[in-house]
């Protein structure tokens, strides 16, 4: 007997039950939506975090006060609250004493900043950040016109500013940025360069800053301010070698008692995608977890309706025993029936959760994430619960007596 | 010719909670290969009971049951459902037709079983819907057809994998005279053609288109004898054997 028969068969008794069916599939549908919808957004997030991090280039790492992505509750935010600033003198020290990095960036922030030309005006949310020449490219950064910040910039403390692209749509709608003035905050600056566009994280104002040098920043910000230090280690063979180093100085400028725990957070990439996937982990461990609970509610369900399609079907299963069927023809018949159940509802589960998964990648305006892995092991477990909660009803059907259910009312 | 099915002191006892219904008490008897067999009684003297142990849907209690030389309760699930399957077309008292699938599906039903490909067993689908002149309704359901079409549709199912048996259990007792002369015409040709045929009636007129009449009551044979004014003739020559 050929699968296309079975398929027919097990669609068309589907359908003769339609309310029956979509409400058997339910369960199923709540069940794989849940597990591929939190897969789904988890990646998106993954994938936008992962972006948003580019900004650190390869084999680069990051030091400052508090974690880049922390997970855990107002306690121990407090404990990074508490620790002293990272001042220009300790992260001079550092970069100073360095053997094993190509750069060492130094970079402070100020946000809700201002930036004005003539009479147009950007919102008030404009970051200014205070880079040392190194700083712009441990960032990654690049300056797609005009020129960098150099040497004689951060010595002088020119009053002069690389604008990042949303701010040149702000207040250079046509163009002719470089070399124009502008204000900022409270000050005069002279734009030496515009930074390539770069999009990412979470569609947000990664292009919604201008950058300054160092020197002049501390100047007009005030040098007691919380730095960043970024290095960029001469290779990567040597990454591990230069976060130890600079950790070690960093501890020897902030006079850190031997055997005490840093007073600083140490990141790169890698470290932060492996933090953030031990935090999913445990989302996707109770989501899985949750799920599967469903889907077992699901099975049953799956179960005792394919146990009254068996009861209510008994005289067709006579029919079909009279003309030949065999025992394996019936329990195949009903196993398809099952599984097919299960499909449907896994595939409708399967396409909403990939569905409102992205809702927030189409927000925050990133590709959209088709997990594929995902979705393949939600076909796989539907096609598990049909047959072991499918078994049970085909094998008694496959067990009726031929006469018996022809007579059967 | 040789003896196609034995009966050998067969009973089938139904127990019915303390009391037990003695369907059949001993019934014996040879039917040939070809051979055209009326069986008749009263209802409840067991023809149902017997056609369906001969059809191989039904064991018996006790007794021997020989087809083909085969003693058919040493056989398995599997064998049973290819001799059903294969040597036996059933007509059944109550169609017992699939009643969502249109009349080609229902008829096709046996040669999906018997594992033949689907260009093939369109055609022999079609060609026994044809035989029984009902090309015109191939698409209908069994809800939308005349008792007699549906009782064709039966007789259409049972003939299409073209088996040596053919058991009708009272096939003319929902038609009308007319409808029913039809049907017997299509198993007189049947038999022409070499088939074996059991028919169970109530009817003298449909009972004269066999051969040889066996008169069942309270479970047992009580005559067993060949049929004198036949209805058809130039038929095939062997009259009756018993
Ligand atoms: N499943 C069953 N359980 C109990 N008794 C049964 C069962 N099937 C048949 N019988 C009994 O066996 C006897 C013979 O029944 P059967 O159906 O063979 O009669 P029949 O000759 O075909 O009658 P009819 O002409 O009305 O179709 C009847 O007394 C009936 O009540
Ligand atoms: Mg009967």
């Amino acid at each position: 007997m050929e699968f296309s028969e079975l398929l027919k068969i097990s669609l068309n008794a589907i359908r003769a039950n339609k309310l029956r069916s979509a409400l058997t599939l339910l369960g199923i549908v709540v069940g794989v939506f849940s597990i591929i919808g939190v897969m789904t957004a988890v990646r998106v997030l993954q994938s936008s975090i992962e972006e948003g991090l580019s900004n650190l280039g390869s084999h680069t790492f990051q030091i400052q006060k508090f974690p880049a992505l922390f997970v855990g509750g107002h306690d121990q935010w407090h404990k990074f609250r508490n620790r002293k600033d990272i001042t220009i003198d300790q992260a001079e020290f550092v970069a100073e004493r360095m053997s094993y990095a190509q750069y060492v960036g130094i970079e402070g922030w100020q946000g809700g900043q201002t930036v004005e030309v003539g009479r147009l005006k950007t919102n008030p949310n404009v970051s200014i950040c205070g880079e040392n020449p190194e700083g712009i490219p441990t960032n990654n950064w690049t300056v797609a016109e005009g020129r960098s910040i150099n040497d004689n910039d951060q010595r002088y403390s020119t009053q002069v500013a690389i604008i990042g692209q949303d701010v040149v749509a702000k207040v250079f709608p046509n163009g002719g940025a470089v070399g124009s003035q502008i204000k900022a905050g409270s000050h005069r600056y002279t734009v030496i360069g515009v930074f390539e566009k770069k999009g990412g994280a979470f569609g947000g104002n990664t292009d919604n800053f201008i950058a300054i040098p160092l020197s002049t920043f501390l100047d007009e910000f005030g040098k007691r301010r919380d730095l960043h230090i970024m290095v960029k280690a001469k290779g990567p063979e040597v990454f591990d070698e230069a976060v130890e180093e600079a950790r070690t100085l960093l501890r020897l400028a902030r006079k850190v008692d031997p055997g005490a725990e840093d007073d600083f957070d140490i990141f790169s990439n890698d470290s932060l995608i492996s933090t953030f996937n031990e935090f999913t982990f445990y989302v996707k461990l109770g989501i899985g977890f949750i799920s599967f609970i469903s889907l077992l509610a699901a099975g049953v369900g799956i179960m005792n309706i394919m146990l009254v399609s068996v009861t209510e079907r008994t005289r067709e299963i006579g029919i079909r025993k009279a003309v030949g069927a065999r025992r394996m023809n019936i329990l195949g018949q009903f196993i398809t029936e099952a599984i097919v159940l299960c499909q449907i509802g896994g595939i409708v589960g399967i396409l909403l959760g990939i569905f409102s998964g992205n809702i927030a990648a189409l927000a925050f305006n990133i590709p959209p994430v088709v997990p594929i892995d995902w979705a393949l092991l939600g076909f796989l477990l539907c096609l598990v619960i049909g047959v072991v909660f499918g078994v049970y009803p085909a094998w008694k059907a496959a067990n009726l007596d031929p006469i018996e259910s022809l007579r059967y009312e | 010719m040789s003896t196609i099915i034995r009966l050998a002191n067969i009973t089938k006892l139904y127990q019915m909670g303390e009391e037990q219904v003695h369907a059949l008490q001993g019934v014996s008897l040879e039917i040939m290969q070809n051979e055209y067999v009326a069986i008749m009684g009263p209802s409840g003297s067991g023809k149902s009971t017997m056609m369906n142990i001969i059809g191989c849907l039904d064991t018996p209690t006790s007794g021997l049951y020989e087809l083909n030389n085969t003693n058919v309760s040493e056989m398995n699930d599997n064998q049973l459902a290819r001799i059903r399957n294969k040597e036996i077309g059933f007509v059944f008292q109550t169609f017992n037709l699939l009643a969502r699938s249109d009349v080609l599906h229902n008829v096709e039903l046996p040669l999906i079983y018997g594992g033949i490909n689907v260009t093939e067993r369109r055609r022999m689908a079609m060609e026994s819907i044809e035989r029984v002149g009902l090309s015109e309704r191939m698409h209908h359901k069994p809800n939308e057809l005349s008792g007699g079409q549906r009782q064709r549709v039966a007789v259409a199912r049972a003939l299409v994998t073209r088996p040596s048996i053919l058991l009708a259990d009272e096939p003319t007792g929902n038609l009308d005279t007319k409808t029913g002369e039809e049907i017997m015409q299509l198993f007189d040709a049947l038999h022409r053609e070499g088939n074996t045929i059991i028919l169970v009636t109530h009817e003298e007129d449909i009972a004269a288109h066999a051969h040889r009449m066996i008169r069942l009551r309270d479970g047992r044979v009580e005559r067993d004898e060949p049929v004198m004014n036949r209805r058809t003739y130039g038929a095939s020559s062997v009259a009756a054997s018993a």
